[in-house]
């Protein structure tokens, strides 16, 4: 789920293109705020991804837990299994359910403030909140389920309701860094055997009130603002110039990045066409320093841990799919790490960068990217990139039109806000 | 396809070389355990806000702590929510019972083990989000509504909260933060995790912990959690969700875990962390462990979202993976004839639902053997710690295996006839007549129905 809508197909068509989903907030009016555009996921109805019985329960969702529902069924949709979730009346599910796992990684997700200012300002009749009033009759007002809509490990709890996913299920919280550590945690409940598929990755909005506003504070975004009658025509190719010498900052974008991770047996024998396979994961975490070189630690140590764990070679990686928030002092942080890693190789690696076309998408990062990096094995084809800055010469990261590559294996690589670092490989089955 | 989980023979066990906790007991290992084992009570009025009207205003709230008396070097933590500094004092406290280094004085961090490989070195908490900026927020909101059209007036709200919120306190909430401000204090550079599912978070980041150790991705994991949800809209969902005890009026005895009156948890904070190594690594460094974690499970309920499976299914898939991965046939008993799990620490929260789904679950587990294996639960004396419970609890076991005493739950003084299990009513009970504690499993589950278990053994060498 992307600012390019429903499922993986969408989002790769519109990098092939080299489009952009960025534009004017439209889910509030964010003149007020400093940087007041993002991805969102427009047209987008979670009741109609859900089976019918179990649309009640939507009502109790935030837009976080809504992404990561939608992107697991299209996750189920892509891997051609059926589920609990998505079966016809006639059909049984591919799975045994406690054969199914669930490592969905969350942020911390931000209550909707219309509904909590509406409760709260009946303990406010003079304009100053008061506690006594709150507790006698003001919270009353709110939905009596109000602290479920907010917990980080409810999109694990609807995901695993909806398909039946009784296995092993974790809540990764660890910022951008969520999504990919989710799937490392997958890789490995598969390979110790204790499940044979997997939900992996993250969902995350943080465009609302208070996300925006954190990340603007932060100082991890560029301050565009864009009129109302300004909208249609604003370009959003122009918001974030990964690596760029200009760049100011980023953009946010809701999405669920989800994977689905299955045992090659259990792929092979049921005759799935696979995307590729995860032969490498790696973690590390930075050490706090004011010198980005410094702090590149931490995404060394992740990235040689996973070409360790996938016994392959710095040279033997042929693109990289960076966090590329064009945030300088993150972007300068992560050219640090890839050039101790890949040295005077780095030249030779097209980098694949997402966040120019759907924005920062913190907690899903990991899923949309793994996402970006499976369709583009599958195609053999490099999506195009669009940076409207210009980039240093030994980072392959300028515009470029999409292009067939020889690409038989893609690291996926991103540290976080909190210094937690992780890198996947994936190869070409 | 479909095969059931099995350890390879030969790898690495994982042992526990340190323990720190931060509980509304205290923050002492010994001191905690004493008022445990004397069937003390932690619950007190709430004194972090006004809660006065709220109908539920107690707690157990961590008291008289600070966090300098752990950490010389405070500075780089001045803006750390209560949750960080909860853990980073546990874990300075477990950092030196395993011998590593002492960071209640300057300079000593790493003065126990100066070769330590800090690449080998990670960190895998269960640790709860910060506490919202709350005045400062509800300014905001109160700004922003326009109660006229009863709709935001965002352009409102953004002038007032870009004006009272603040960068570092926003930043801190978080919930990877405990895990990076302990990253920064330790200097670990190896892989690290925060895990968030609710109240079986941090059972579940030891498990994963010693998951990470086992295939050979770390040597030495600090693993647990730290979590407060005493703040105003903490304890507000939780009233809205009618799951918390309201005996305003004897709020000692609120928290009744497995007796016939429970009406809901008492809400507590705190810190648990271990020091998880390999034991070559351990035994490497002439460190004593202190016990081993043998088994891990996980599973989720799959169910509803408001309601646990009323069989405990997801329980029992957890507890049975676990047994199966320590390798204890659950009907089996030892040549002195005891159950081979000696004590089990029960989720326990005082919830109607819970306690009767958790005993079916451990009879379903245990068969006839059940009301042979005592289970208590420590959250009648200290209420529970949310995401960090499980840590705290699984503390409370190795406690156990070590002194052969079994903390009890306290408030049970109206058995409930459906519960008929051995619940360690009231009294801590001594096993050391009967060959102590050798085996103890720890059980956390999750709002939201994810599930986990732990099993901690007596270290045989």
């Amino acid at each position: 789920m992307t600012g390019f809508g429903y499922g993986a197909d969408a989002l790769w068509d519109a990098m092939i293109e080299g489009r952009s989903s960025l534009r004017r907030i439209a889910a509030f009016d964010p003149s007020g705020f400093g940087c007041q555009v993002g991805s969102e996921v427009r047209d987008f109805k979670v009741r109609d991804h859900v089976p019918k019985s179990y649309r009640k329960a939507t009502k109790v969702m935030a837009r976080d837990i809504e992404l990561a529902v939608g992107a697991a069924k299209a996750a189920v949709e892509a891997a051609g299994v059926v589920t609990r979730g998505t079966a016809l009346d006639d059909q049984a599910p591919t799975f045994d359910s406690a054969r199914i796992g669930c490592q969905i990684g969350a942020g911390l997700i931000a209550a909707e403030v219309g509904e909590l200012s509406a409760a709260l300002a009946t303990a406010a009749p003079d304009g100053d909140f008061s506690y006594e009033a709150w507790g006698e009759s003001g919270m009353g007002n709110l939905t009596p389920l109000w602290l479920l809509k907010y917990l980080p490990n409810m999109l694990a709890c609807h995901v695993t309701i909806i398909h039946d996913a009784r296995g092993p299920s974790n809540t990764i919280t660890c910022a951008e860094a969520s999504g990919l550590l989710s799937i490392g945690e997958s890789r490995s409940v598969i390979e110790r055997g204790d499940a044979d598929l997997c939900f992996s990755g993250g969902a995350e909005s943080k465009i609302n009130h208070m996300g925006l506003i954190r990340m603007d504070k932060l100082g991890r975004l560029a301050p565009v603002q864009v009129g109302a009658d300004d909208a249609e025509d604003f370009d959003g190719r122009t918001v974030v110039r990964p690596y760029s010498p200009d760049a100011n900052g980023s953009a946010l974008g809701e999405a669920g990045g989800i994977v689905l991770l299955e045992a090659l047996e259990s792929a092979e024998a049921r005759g799935a066409r696979i995307y590729a396979e995860a032969i490498g994961f790696g973690a590390g975490h930075a050490p706090h320093s004011g010198d980005p070189a410094v702090r590149a630690e931490g995404l060394i140590a992740a990235i040689e841990n996973a070409l360790d764990d996938a016994a392959v070679k710095p040279d033997e990686i042929d693109a990289i799919l960076p966090r590329a928030t064009g945030c300088q002092e993150i972007d300068e942080e992560e050219i640090a790490a890839l050039r101790r890693v890949f040295g005077d190789g780095l030249r030779q690696i097209p980098l694949i960068t997402t966040t120019p076309a759907v924005g920062d998408v913190v907690a899903s990062t990991g899923g949309v990217n793994a996402c970006v990096a499976a369709m583009a094995i599958r195609h053999q084809t490099l999506p195009a990139r669009i940076n409207t800055g210009s980039c240093p010469d030994d980072l392959q990261a300028q515009a470029a039109p999409s292009a067939d590559a020889r690409l038989r294996r893609v690291l996926v690589c991103t540290g976080a806000l909190g210094g937690q670092n992780a890198a996947l490989i994936l190869q070409a089955i | 396809m479909n095969t059931a989980s099995t350890r390879a023979a030969g790898q690495r066990r994982v042992v526990v070389t340190g323990m720190g906790w931060v509980t509304p007991f205290g923050t002492t290992i010994d001191g905690v355990w004493n008022e445990l084992v004397s069937g003390a009570s932690a619950v007190g009025r709430i004194t972090r806000f006004p809660a006065t009207s709220f109908s539920t205003n107690f707690a157990a709230e961590v008291k008289d702590f600070t966090l300098s008396s752990h950490l010389a070097d405070c500075g780089p933590h001045e803006h750390a929510h209560l949750n960080a500094k909860y853990a980073l004092a546990a874990a300075a406290s477990a950092w030196k019972l395993a011998g590593l280094g002492d960071l209640s004085v300057t300079g000593q961090r790493h003065a126990g083990f100066p070769d330590l490989n800090r690449r080998r070195m990670g960190i895998y908490l269960g640790a709860g989000e910060g506490i919202l900026d709350f005045d400062n927020y509800v300014a905001a909101n109160l700004a922003g509504w326009d109660a006229e059209s009863r709709a935001m007036n965002d352009a409102e709200w953004a002038r007032v909260a870009y004006a009272k919120l603040h960068a570092d306190c926003e930043r801190e909430q978080e919930p990877n933060m405990p895990l990076s401000h302990i990253a920064r204090a330790f200097d670990v550079r190896g892989p690290a995790y925060n895990s968030l599912t609710a109240c079986a978070a941090s059972t579940q980041a030891i498990g994963e912990a010693t998951e990470i150790i086992r295939r050979g991705s770390a040597d030495v994991m600090i693993a647990g959690g730290a979590h407060t949800m005493i703040h105003p809209l903490g304890v507000t969902g939780f009233i809205r969700l009618t799951a918390l005890s309201g005996r305003r009026d004897e709020f000692n005895a609120a928290s009744r875990p497995f007796d016939q009156t429970r009406d809901g948890f008492v809400m507590g904070e705190g810190a648990g962390i271990v020091i998880l190594e390999t034991l070559e690594h351990a035994q490497a460094r002439g460190a004593s462990p202190i016990a081993e974690i043998i088994g891990y499970g996980s599973s989720a309920d799959a169910y509803r979202i408001t309601d646990i499976q009323p069989e405990g299914l997801g329980a029992v898939a957890s507890m049975n993976e676990a047994l199966q991965e320590a390798g204890i046939d659950p009907s089996g008993t030892g040549p002195d004839g005891r159950p081979l799990v000696q004590y089990v620490s029960a989720h326990g929260t005082g919830t109607k639902e819970n306690d009767s789904v958790e005993t079916r679950a451990i009879k379903r587990v245990f068969g006839e053997l059940a009301p042979q294996i005592p289970m208590s639960s420590i959250k009648s004396m200290m209420g529970h710690l949310i995401a960090a419970a499980g840590a705290v609890e699984l503390i409370t076991c190795i406690q156990s295996i070590r002194t052969g005493i079994l903390p009890p739950t306290i408030n049970l003084h109206h058995p409930d006839p459906d519960l008929d299990l051995d619940y360690v009513p009231n009294c801590a009970r001594d096993m050391n007549s009967r060959g102590g504690v050798r085996i103890a499993m720890s059980n956390s589950f999750g709002f939201g129905g994810q599930n986990d278990t732990l099993i901690v053994k007596r270290f045989e060498g």
